[in-house]
Parts: C-alpha cells; structure tokens; sequence
C-alpha cells in the first residue's frame, strides 16, 4: 500500500509539475504578445536575430532537407513500385514533405540549434548579471531579449521551412533520377501536380506557432535560470527537450485544425 | 538635499529576513559606504535603490521619487539618472567594450554615431581603456573588466553611481586605481553609494558611512564617528584591514 501511495503521490506531484511549467510558459508567452505591440519594437534586435536564427541555420535545415528528401524518395520508391505506381513517387513525396515532414523537422532542427542557444544565452546572461545590468540600463530585458527572439523565430521558421521542403524535394530528385533517370523539369511537375496552395499555406504557416513556442520556451528556461553554470547546461538541454515536445503536441492540434478549416487537405 | 533616502525598509526572501527596518540618507554630491560582511545584505540594499529588488515594506526615495511605486516608464526615467557598477562588472559578452559603453548611448540618446563612439572613447580614456574599444570582454583581466564596467555606469554622466564591492577580486593597486576613480567621480559632483567590505578602500571613497550587520545598521556617521563606536562588531570591523 505505501508504495502503490507513493507511486501515485509521485505520479500527481509530475502531472501537477507539468501543469505548472506550462501555465508558466503560458504566461511567459501572453507577456510577449501583450509586450510585442508596444513601442519600442527593437526593430534592429529582430532582425539581428532572424540573421543569427535564420540565416546562420540554414546550412544545417538545407542538408537535413536534402538527406529526408533522399530517404523519403528511397521509401516511397520501395512503397509505390508494389502497387506499380512508380509515376506518383514524386507527388507522394513532394505532398510528404510539404504538409508534415518538412516543417516537423524543421522544428525539430531548430528547437536543437536554437532553442538550446536562447537558453544558454539568456541563462548566461541571468547568472552573470547581464539581465540586471541591462535593467539597470533602464532597458526592458524582457523585451530586449525574449520578445525580439520570439518575433525572430517566427518569420525565420517558415523561411527555414520552405528551404527544407526544396531541399528535400531536390534530395528526392536526385535519388529518383538516379534510379530512373528522370529529368528536372519532368520532377518538378510531377511533384506539383496534385499538391494545391491549401496543402503548402498552412503547413508552412503552422511553423510560426512552432518558432513561437521555440522562442518562447527557451525564452522562459533562460530567465528562470539559477545555480550557475551548471543551471545554464541544464536550461540549455531544457529548452531542447521541452520546445520539441510542445512542437509535436502542438503539431497534433494544429493539423486537426487544418483539417477543419481546409476538409480538403484531409482528402 | 538628499540623492538617496530609505525610510522603514524591510525585505526578506522566503522565511530569510535579509534588511530589517533600514533607514538611512545619503546626501547628494557625497559618498556613502556601506559596510558590512559577506551576506548581510549590502548588495540587496544596493539593488532596492534601482528597483532590481522592491522592499516588503518601506519606501526608497532617489532625488525625491519614490522607486518602490514606480513601473515601466517612470522607473526606467528614474534609472537613467543612474549608473551601476556590478561586482563582475557584468559587461554584455556579446559586444565589444566599446560597444558596451556605447549601448546606453544608443538606447537612451540621438547622439549620432560619430558622437556616440567619441564619446565612448573618452570614457573609454577616463579609466584608461581606450585602446580595448574593440575587444571583447572575455579578453579582458578582471581589473580592466571593472574600469569598462566602470565606464559604462557613467556613460550617460549619472548624477547617482550604485558601486557593489569596488575592490573585490583585485590585487591592491588595480584597487587603488578603481578607488581613486570612483574619487574623481564624487569630485565632479556624483552621489556615490558604495557596497563594500573593504575598510581601507572605503576609507579613501567615503565620506559618510554606516555598518550592516542582521539586516540593521549598528551604525552610522563620518569615519571619527564609527572609529569611536563602542559596538564590538563595529570595533572589529573598522579594526580590520579587509582586503578585497
């Protein structure tokens, strides 16, 4: 009996924790909204950090992209040629890729190369006093350091987003035409031929929900950051965790409502 | 008139009770110390004059305005009146020195850039740094980070410079040139309130100081004053040569 109570105690004492850590984020995240339409917008902060963000991920987004693309092409290959249906590789991997594949990872890439540089950054700046000094500079940390990495994330995300979705179906080309020597041009409209702006809008703006919770979690680790250096590791491999967590639990919702909004997405 | 004043103030963090009913005032253009051990609040104390930190009770007035009522605007209008000096200096590790002393130009000025860099040099000069402009923190010795900190905090020529614990981690002539620093910037007509445990150093800066011990002053008043307390705690403290 005391273990089956302790189990439970336990048990309640994580699912409390969780609820508390998202309320908490959810609070965190609300601030920045309210935050972000208030003057000063920190224009120049923004897009330092789409710079950082964006630019600077997009070696990595555009590699990953192009290997899925090869992969995704290699399964769909073994998958279609059962059924001899060879001629729809390229629209069944393009559709793939466009409506999941491509922004999924593309979160998933960014929660680990970004989502753990915000927490370490700002995580280092609150045990160094950085985010003091700054208040006491009478700038608005808050603002100056999460609101404009949040609004970063959000335009740079769909930018990755798109570079991923052609990277993979460049990735696939290559495989394909490699098998079966098709050309370009032929790929390309294949790829596109039963793919329609409903299938490629909402999928790729669905990203800026993701770079929001990114940032914004991230964000939030940074700022409660304590014991030293050891709690910036940890805010660091926190921020990774959990952002990628609420891009998949996000993601769930987020297609269920695409779904409701375009029935035609759904088939 | 007074730069600083606290009247009442008590703060405690979870069941710790760090300031316990303080009150004392600093008039402007003098230098007050304040004194006392590791952990008995000095830098807490600081911290409440800019409004990093809101007192449990009591009110802190800085050039006659109340910080612990003040939010947003009003209280980053109030600290731009304000420099501070933190014991790490905590310059920002993603710019250059230069460029540190410049960011509250940047923010807070519509000096041009030209100016903003003139002007960052000479403070730059002021603690003998100009020729770090363009380096960044981390290549720094933990006296110069304290000079460019330095430099920073007076970036906007403050008419209240916060200092905690001026001397700390420095051998003892890089701590006389932070002090004589600090002295040349009470000379030209700035309040300084300085948190430290370094008697000697305190001795050259102040010229009003009071002792902190449990969250209470035990005393306060001109060196003379605190030399003649008959306080054991105080005797011991101002007997000690406490380097930083």
């Amino acid at each position: 009996m005391p273990l089956q109570v302790s189990v439970v105690d336990r048990a309640g004492a994580g699912a409390i924790g969780v609820f508390a850590f998202v309320g908490s984020v959810a609070a965190f995240g609300a601030r920045a909204v309210v935050e972000a339409a208030r003057p000063p917008y920190e224009l120049g902060e923004i897009v330092r950090h789409v710079y950082q963000f964006g630019y600077r991920s997009a070696p990595l987004i555009l590699a990953a992209g192009f290997a899925v693309g090869v992969v995704l092409s290699m399964h769909t290959r073994a998958s279609l040629e059962r059924f001899g249906a060879e001629a729809m590789i390229p629209a069944g991997l393009a559709i793939a890729l466009i409506t999941e594949t491509g922004p999924l990872v593309a979160a998933l890439l960014v929660s680990g190369r970004v989502g753990a540089g915000i927490g370490a950054e700002i995580g280092a700046m609150k045990v160094t006093e950085q985010i003091d000094a700054l208040e006491a500079s009478a700038v608005d940390a808050f603002k100056y350091l999460a609101v404009t990495r949040i609004i970063a994330l959000m335009i740079a995300m769909p930018l990755l987003t798109i570079m991923m979705d052609f990277a993979g179906i460049l990735g696939g080309y290559v495989a394909e035409a490699a098998v079966s020597g098709m050309s370009w041009q032929q790929y390309f409209e294949r790829s596109f031929s039963y793919i329609d702006y409903s299938d490629i809008i909402p999928a790729t703006l669905k990203t800026v929900v993701f770079g929001f919770l990114i940032a914004a979690v991230s964000s939030y680790l940074g700022f409660t950051t304590t014991r030293g250096t050891e709690g910036v590791g940890e805010a660091s491999t926190r921020s990774v965790v959990m952002s990628s967590m609420l891009v998949i639990v996000s993601d769930v919702i987020l297609v269920k409502l695409i779904f409701f909004f375009y029935p035609q997405v759904s088939g | 008139m007074n730069a600083v004043r606290f009247d009442h103030v008590s703060k405690a963090f979870g069941t710790q009770a760090i300031l316990d009913d303080l009150s004392f005032e600093v008039p402007a253009g003098r230098a007050f110390c304040l004194l006392g051990r590791s952990g008995t609040g000095k830098s807490v104390t600081l911290r409440h004059i800019v409004g990093l930190v809101r007192p449990d009770s009591g009110h802190v007035f800085v050039e006659g305005r109340d910080v612990t009522t003040l939010a947003g605007r009003d209280l980053a209008a109030a600290r731009k009146h304000m420099g501070f000096l933190f014991q790490n200096a905590a310059l920002f590790d993603s710019m250059s020195v230069g460029d540190n002393v410049a960011f509250p130009m940047r923010r807070h000025t519509d000096w041009s850039d030209a100016d903003i860099r003139d002007r960052a040099t000479r403070k730059l000069a002021d603690v003998g740094l100009d020729q770090e402009f363009d380096k960044m923190p981390a290549d720094l010795s933990g006296g110069m980070k304290k000079r460019a900190g330095l430099a920073r905090a007076l970036a906007l020529d403050p008419s209240i410079l916060l200092v905690d614990e001026p001397s700390a981690g420095l051998d003892p002539i890089t701590a006389g040139e932070i002090d004589a620093l600090l002295v040349k910037t009470k000379q030209a007509g700035t309040t300084l309130v300085v948190v430290t445990h370094n008697i000697p150093s305190a001795r050259v800066i102040g010229d009003t100081f009071g002792v902190l011990h449990g969250g209470r002053l035990l005393a306060t008043g001109a060196i003379e004053t605190l030399d003649a307390s008959e306080e054991p705690m105080v005797q011991a403290f101002m007997r000690s040569h406490g380097g930083g």
